[in-house]
């Protein structure tokens, strides 16, 4: 059903403006998955690249670059509906590399293997932290990247961590 | 309990005092109020109703209800959300109306000298539609006194620990804690007034405010009174809605994200709008377990971006769905749970138990209008702004001149736009005792287009449509 979203919370693929395949292959780029006119801009004005933009009136929802955007990250932390997540399909092995906004504590460590879910908070796979940024800039959001198998690089969407 | 670990919040360690509930100690932390020390200590029934003698508990947290009074220090009904708990206190549960220990004598009913506060502005309420409108008219050169009945400054900013949307005029992707933190710091470089544990209790004509000050009667003279006093949540009917652990959702946020104590072990959310789904996030944040969200209606009304951070957390958001009831001794301890037909019926054999302790309402805020209607500003009825609000002018101005309002009190919005509207009527309030100026007409403007640009989209339409009611309305 069209805008399922509305009765679940869960959004669907479809209802993403998903960056191509080939330019996942080049490296990190985000997914905004923002799809409803809510008054906000800080995805537009923090990206230096210029890669996010809003046209006209400042509920409009907010578009990607693909080609501009060179997948920093900033936009993720600075998203106030936690609302942005970036995806890299360039590394071997049928790995990728999910980086997603977190602000749970304690945070994971680089190393740890963690329980990975889905939009719908169902359990997909296992990941594997590779890196955690958390620097005071972005005011306890932190980023969370971690490797999943690839078939689940667009699709996994949040962590939880196998110890507390 | 107390929380210790929080990804958002730091609960430094305060300084520890002690004060008695019905005769044992209750260790609390400076800065507690009463009824967050006492949740803090496990405990939840607080008094017990006026005929049937059945438990109470807290409900609202902000002073706006009457579900926490307690006898405190021989003083009965006292609200025990807003007191802050002090050494040696004595604090006793209350069993129907209360009663004065005392013998009131003749001496006690001499007249006292009233003493009397001037100022230009006064404004009712430190939240961000009363401080905005603080900081606003100061920098135009007002003298301003502004008053809350809480202990603490900011309003529901406090307990605000996500980031706001917006713009950067709007203090966008700040958490509403810090823009509490900002907007204190900018009254405080501007010399603004703030008092705290003051409760405004009546309006007399014109502009003059009467006013009870930490247990002292107080009468403020002012040009201009802004009312900036918010709203309250709403109640849900159902069979054990009055059962301690039965809180407003805003009741949770400011037990924990204000007095840092672990408010439940397990709850069930009802209300899918924004509040609701944003408070369920704060409680997994907080460590504690959310079982399920409920929401009557067939869609989710808060924004797709909050539903969905909570819902790839593991919490399902059940719309068509209702509470049916809350069951329990002294205290909640788990509720029934059923699907809604597209006509508002139960349907049957989809009732189903979940055990929790703790059910968190999220249906609704009503703007906490009562001043202005005993002022006598003409009230109409506006189910898009949340109910019963002040007619007001372009520039926030009540049927009386020189009474203005600003925030939710003056229709349901967020904070945005209560500080928006804050800084309209404070602006307003200067023009109105000193005269305009080009640089006011500029200011004024800009907000007015600020407004405009918060209420376009779909999620704008209620206002819009209240407003336009408001617009209507023959004064």
């Amino acid at each position: 059903m069209k805008n399922d979203y509305l009765k679940t919370g869960i959004l669907k693929l479809s209802d993403i403006d998903v960056p191509p395949i080939e330019r996942r292959r080049t490296g990190r780029v985000v997914m905004i998955e923002c799809i409803q006119n809510i008054p906000c801009n800080p995805c537009t004005t923090i990206c230096p690249q210029g890669a996010i933009t809003i046209e006209g009136d400042i509920t409009n929802i907010p578009h990607a670059d693909f080609n501009k955007c060179n997948g920093c990250g900033l936009c993720i932390a600075n998203c106030p509906g936690l609302a942005i997540f970036s995806v890299n399909e360039s590394l071997e092995d049928d790995i990728a590399e999910v980086g997603i906004p977190y602000e749970f504590s304690p945070l994971p460590e680089k190393g740890e293997h963690v329980t990975v879910f889905d939009r719908s908070g169902k359990e997909i796979c296992d990941g594997i932290v590779t890196s955690v940024r958390n620097p005071g800039s972005f005011d306890k959001t932190a980023i969370i990247y971690f490797h999943v198998p690839i078939e689940f690089s667009l699709n996994a969407r949040f962590i939880k961590r196998k110890t507390n | 309990m107390r929380l210790r670990k929080h990804p958002i919040l730091e609960f430094t360690p305060k300084k520890e005092i002690q004060f008695t509930f019905d005769g044992k100690r209750i260790n609390a932390y400076e800065g507690d109020t009463v009824a967050a020390a006492l949740h803090a200590a496990g405990i939840r029934t607080l008094s017990h109703s006026l005929k049937l003698h059945h438990p109470r508990g807290l409900f609202c947290a902000i002073g706006k209800c009457s579900s926490c009074l307690m006898e405190v220090d021989g003083c009965p009904n006292v609200k025990t959300c807003l007191i802050p708990a002090r050494d040696g206190m004595t604090v006793k549960s209350q069993d129907g109306w209360g009663k004065f220990p005392a013998v009131i004598t003749e001496r006690d009913y001499k007249r006292k000298e009233i003493p009397t506060l001037e100022t230009d502005i006064a404004i009712v309420g430190a939240g961000p539609a009363g401080l905005s409108a603080a900081i606003y008219a100061a920098r135009l050169g007002a003298r301003v006194l502004v008053m809350d009945e809480n202990h603490l400054v900011g309003g529901q900013l406090i307990k605000q620990t996500h980031m706001f949307f917006g713009s950067k005029d709007h203090y966008a992707k700040t958490r509403g804690v810090n823009i509490g933190k900002l907007l204190r710091d900018q009254c405080n470089e501007l010399g603004i007034e703030i008092l705290t544990e003051s409760s405004v209790i009546g309006y007399y004509h014109p502009h003059q405010l009467a006013m009870i000050h930490k247990k002292q009667l107080k009468r403020v003279n002012a040009q201009k009174v802004i009312v900036a006093t918010g709203a309250s949540e709403n109640m849900l009917s159902f069979p054990g809605n009055d059962l301690p652990g039965v809180y407003g959702a805003g009741a949770i946020q400011t037990l924990m994200n204000v007095y840092g104590v672990k408010p439940a072990d397990k709850v069930l959310m009802v209300g899918a709008g924004n509040i609701g789904v944003i408070v369920s996030y704060q409680l997994l944040q907080a460590g504690v377990e959310v079982s399920a969200v409920v929401e009557a209606l067939p869609t989710i009304g808060a924004y797709q971006v909050h539903a969905s951070k909570l819902v790839r957390c593991g919490v399902d958001i059940l719309t068509s769905h209702t509470i049916v009831k809350a069951y329990g001794d002294e205290s909640v301890e788990g509720a029934t749970i059923a699907k809604l037909d597209d006509k508002w019926n139960i349907v049957e054999g989809t009732q189903r138990d979940i055990s929790v302790d703790t059910i968190c309402l999220s249906v609704g805020l009503n703007p906490a209008s009562e001043i202005l209607d005993q002022a006598g500003c003409q009230m109409v009825y506006i189910p898009e702004l949340g109910g019963q609000v002040a007619k007001v002018d372009d520039n926030m101005e009540t049927t009386i001149s020189g009474v203005y309002v600003a925030g939710d009190v003056s229709g349901i919005e967020e904070a945005s736009s209560a500080m928006l509207e804050g800084r309209m009527a404070g602006v307003a309030a200067v023009e109105n005792m000193n005269g305009s100026s080009k640089q006011i007409t500029e200011i004024k403007h800009e907000i007015r287009d600020g407004l405009n640009a918060l209420r376009t989209g779909p999620f704008g339409e209620k206002t819009r449509t209240g407003l336009k009611k408001m617009t209507e309305v023959a004064q």
